[in-house]
């Protein structure tokens, strides 16, 4: 209330259209822990925040050749609209990219889109109503939590462990939630090198997940961007080389080839593939076709699989390094151990808090993510994910002994002000800080 | 407004830098700059690294306008180094800035310029370690009463800041704000209006523009609902009786003049139920970005900003312009 014998004054929210917008819209706020992710783009900065791909160790000069003739002699057909459903030569190509993890599909089973996010996006536009269930593992992909939450859809979250999703939580969840009532429209799942969680599902428990999710009547998610790059061994069979009809299956080339092109692709059974390209012909009309000619033409010239060796190559010493650099400099804290893909999960020493921690990280300049961002609910801030993909293996030995100050730092503190290893403070006083409401493509 | 590129004032915005508020800095020297394009200036925004001082020194612009929030910004530390490239710059001298960046030394000023500020105090993480964290926070509880305000004592933008209502609640605020730095102050919630007065001084002595009365329609006006459009309602001018409007805006300008700060000003203060101006801070790098609340004073007071921004910059430049050199005597 204003004192009594105010002047008169119009109030104003800087927005004239803040009372129009959609509910989903609710959590699209400036964030504290965004505003902080603007200094790890600094080369001062170590950060071990986000999962982008070390393009350097491409062959830039063939690739620019390569598009450069694709212009020149293509041009007329790469610079124009193309088909709804993606360019039918790059649909036959995938079918080759995926051999690997048995994917078993048609061409004419694939949609490709802009990156995989977008088939994301797309799948959960077609089935998710607001309110409907979308079973998630325990962290899961940012992105993908950012997509559900614009869907308004309330996303529950089951434990995943060394082996991936626990077949067992999977079922007593299902179980109960059909108990209670809920439509769960969707099981999402990062089988191959978990992100954030650096595990992979077993090869056992592939088959028990599937029949879990048929038996539920709950249609499986199977996001793998980086199914291709495990460090040893051949990938492991598809999920939906177990049940053509109950899984989509997305693929990407941003891992595997570059991000810049955002080619990624849907595989999906007949009825729910009709379903996706219309939506995408609605939301988008088509994907580029500029960028799909692109990478056929790469995928077309260059030895593509030994380029991915490369890379697999790359991230495994710095993998090892990481893992190295934990274990000798943080061994207060505990984390996964990858076998592919780009992160590894750590779980800080009781009563810290990775999300409270993180002003101090940046101040000492090493960046990651607080474990906040991969939870729908709040869960995660003994946790934080750190990629090991972009930053040179110097650079990411040095990020964790960075890291190690900090977290010492954090337990001095905790002792002194008596949160520490009898369980922190809690998140009292914490609520709805430290979420990370949408992803910025480098966090990705 | 077309540029008159062979006498358009050259300004060379920095924006960036490695504090905690990089992202505002940006925004803020992305807005200033727009403002001083349409008002005929030629600008360049650059960041704050190694980059920097051989770019300067190559090409001296005619004015830099610091706008740089948090520390290496508002410390005083870039100044100091423009002054030694012998570079005119917008806003407080390095002294200045040192004496209002640093919250503590700020209130004192304060006080001793007859300032009315909240009860305080402000303690190293190493005292609490030393003496016991128990103990010295009871007895914070006990001589300033809750709510309490806890704020790292540099810094701004509301990070690591929290209002703690109930004791239980203090060592998680303390472990919060100890993230963003080694200092902590403790003050008195003063229940009030929350109003930002702004001042300029182009050289011809300061004077205040309309106050903006904040309400955070969550209740906090922290970092999320600084800056995001519709998360905070203003008023501008803000809705207090003409009196009290009137010694808000003579609080600041006395708190400018106090500190010795040049060009441009903001005070943030807390008017009380008797219509009293509590002095919360002074900054010496306002935030300038499309929620920031210099620019709406500068709208509500019927101003242009560009042509504001553009007067700044040139009291900057005529404050460090040689005097004409006197005729020589005895001729």
């Amino acid at each position: 209330m204003p004192p009594e014998g105010h002047q008169a004054a119009a109030g104003s929210r800087l927005d004239r259209w803040v009372d129009t917008y959609a509910a989903r819209t609710r959590g699209m706020t400036a964030s504290e822990i965004r505003a902080l992710f603007a200094v790890a783009s600094r080369p001062e900065v170590v950060s071990l925040a986000g999962g982008m791909p070390f393009i350097s160790a491409l062959p830039l000069d063939v690739v620019g050749t390569a598009l450069a003739r694709l212009v020149a002699e293509r041009g007329a057909v790469a610079l124009q609209y193309g088909s709804g459903q993606g360019d039918p030569g790059l649909r036959e190509k995938i079918l080759d990219v995926m051999a690997p993890q048995q994917v078993d599909a048609h061409p004419d089973d694939i949609v490709v889109t802009t990156g995989s996010q977008q088939a994301l996006d797309l799948v959960t536009r077609i089935f998710v109503d607001p309110g409907d269930v979308v079973v998630a593992e325990a962290p899961s992909y940012v992105g993908a939590l950012g997509v559900f939450r614009a869907y308004q859809a309330d996303v529950v979250h089951v434990p995943l462990d060394a082996d991936g999703l626990v077949p067992e939580a999977l079922e007593s969840a299902l179980g109960r939630l059909a108990a209670e009532g809920r439509r769960v429209k969707l099981l999402y799942t990062v089988p191959n090198h978990h992100n954030p969680a650096g595990v992979t599902l077993s090869s056992a428990r592939r088959p028990e997940i599937v029949e879990i999710a048929r038996r539920f009547g709950v249609l499986v998610l199977e996001d793998d961007p980086y199914g291709l790059l495990g460090f040893d061994g051949d990938p492991l069979p598809s999920l939906h080389s177990l049940d053509r009809e109950g899984v989509v299956y997305l693929g990407s080339f941003s891992k595997t080839f570059a991000p810049g092109f955002r080619v990624g692709w849907a595989v999906a059974p007949h009825a729910v593939r009709e379903k996706l390209v219309l939506a995408s012909e609605s939301a988008i009309l088509c994907p580029s076709a500029f960028s799909q000619l692109a990478v056929s033409t790469y995928l077309e010239t260059h030895d593509w699989k030994h380029q991915v060796g490369v890379f697999r190559d790359l991230y495994r010493e710095r993998a090892a390094t990481t893992l190295d650099a934990l274990a000798d400099l943080l061994p207060s804290a505990t984390w996964t151990t990858p076998k592919g893909g780009f992160y590894v999960w750590v779980t800080l020493p009781d009563g810290l808090d990775a999300t409270a921690m993180l002003p101090r990280a940046v101040t000492e300049r090493v960046a990651y993510v607080p474990g906040t961002a991969f939870y729908a609910d709040g869960q995660g801030r003994q946790n934080l994910r750190l990629s090991y993909c972009y930053p040179t293996s110097e650079r990411i030995r040095e990020g964790i002994r960075r890291l190690a100050a900090v977290v010492e730092a954090e337990i001095e503190l905790l002792e002194t002000f008596g949160g520490g290893s009898a369980g922190g403070f809690g998140a009292a006083g914490h609520a709805g800080r430290g979420q990370v409401q949408s992803p910025s493509p480098d966090l990705t | 407004m077309e540029v008159d590129v062979e006498h358009a004032p050259r300004v060379v915005v920095l924006a960036g830098g490695l504090s905690h508020e990089r992202e505002v800095s940006l925004r803020s020297g992305r807005r200033v700059a727009e403002a001083l394009r349409d008002a005929g200036c030629l600008v360049e925004v650059r960041d704050v690294d190694a980059e920097l001082v051989p770019a300067l020194r190559s090409a001296p612009p005619d004015v830099v306008w610091p706008l740089l929030h948090g520390a290496t910004g508002e410390d005083g530390a870039v100044r100091d180094v423009l002054d030694l490239l012998g570079l005119p710059f917008v806003g407080a001298t390095a002294a200045a800035c040192r004496m209002a960046w640093d919250k503590p030394v700020a209130s004192s000023v304060a006080r001793a310029a007859g300032l009315r500020t909240p009860d305080s105090v402000a303690l190293p993480h190493g005292t609490f370690r030393e003496l016991g964290a128990q103990g010295v926070l009871a007895a914070i509880v006990e001589r300033l009463g809750l709510p309490l305000v806890v704020k790292p004592a540099r810094g701004g933008s509301a990070l690591g800041v929290s209002v703690v209502r109930e004791a239980a609640a203090l060592p998680r605020a303390m472990v919060d704000c100890f993230a963003y730095g080694d200092v902590a102050l403790v003050e008195r919630f003063v229940e009030g209006v929350e109003v930002a007065v702004s001042v300029i001084d182009l050289g011809d002595g300061p004077r205040a523009l309309p106050a903006v009365e904040i309400v955070a329609v969550d209740g906090v006006y922290d970092y999320d609902a600084r800056y995001t459009a519709g998360a905070t309602e203003f008023f501008c001018p803000a809705r207090l009786t003409a009196a009290s409007a009137a010694t808000a805006a003579q609080v600041a300008v006395r708190a400018h003049t106090a500190f010795g700060l040049r060009h441009v000003s903001r005070t943030d203060l807390i008017v009380d139920r008797d219509g009293t101006p509590w002095f919360l801070e002074v900054n010496v790098a306002p935030g300038m970005t499309e929620t920031s609340l210099l620019p709406q004073s500068v709208e509500a007071a019927g101003e242009d900003a560009g042509r504001l921004y553009r007067s700044l910059v040139e009291a900057a430049s005529a404050a460090a312009a040689p005097a004409e050199p006197s005729a020589p005597s005895g001729v």
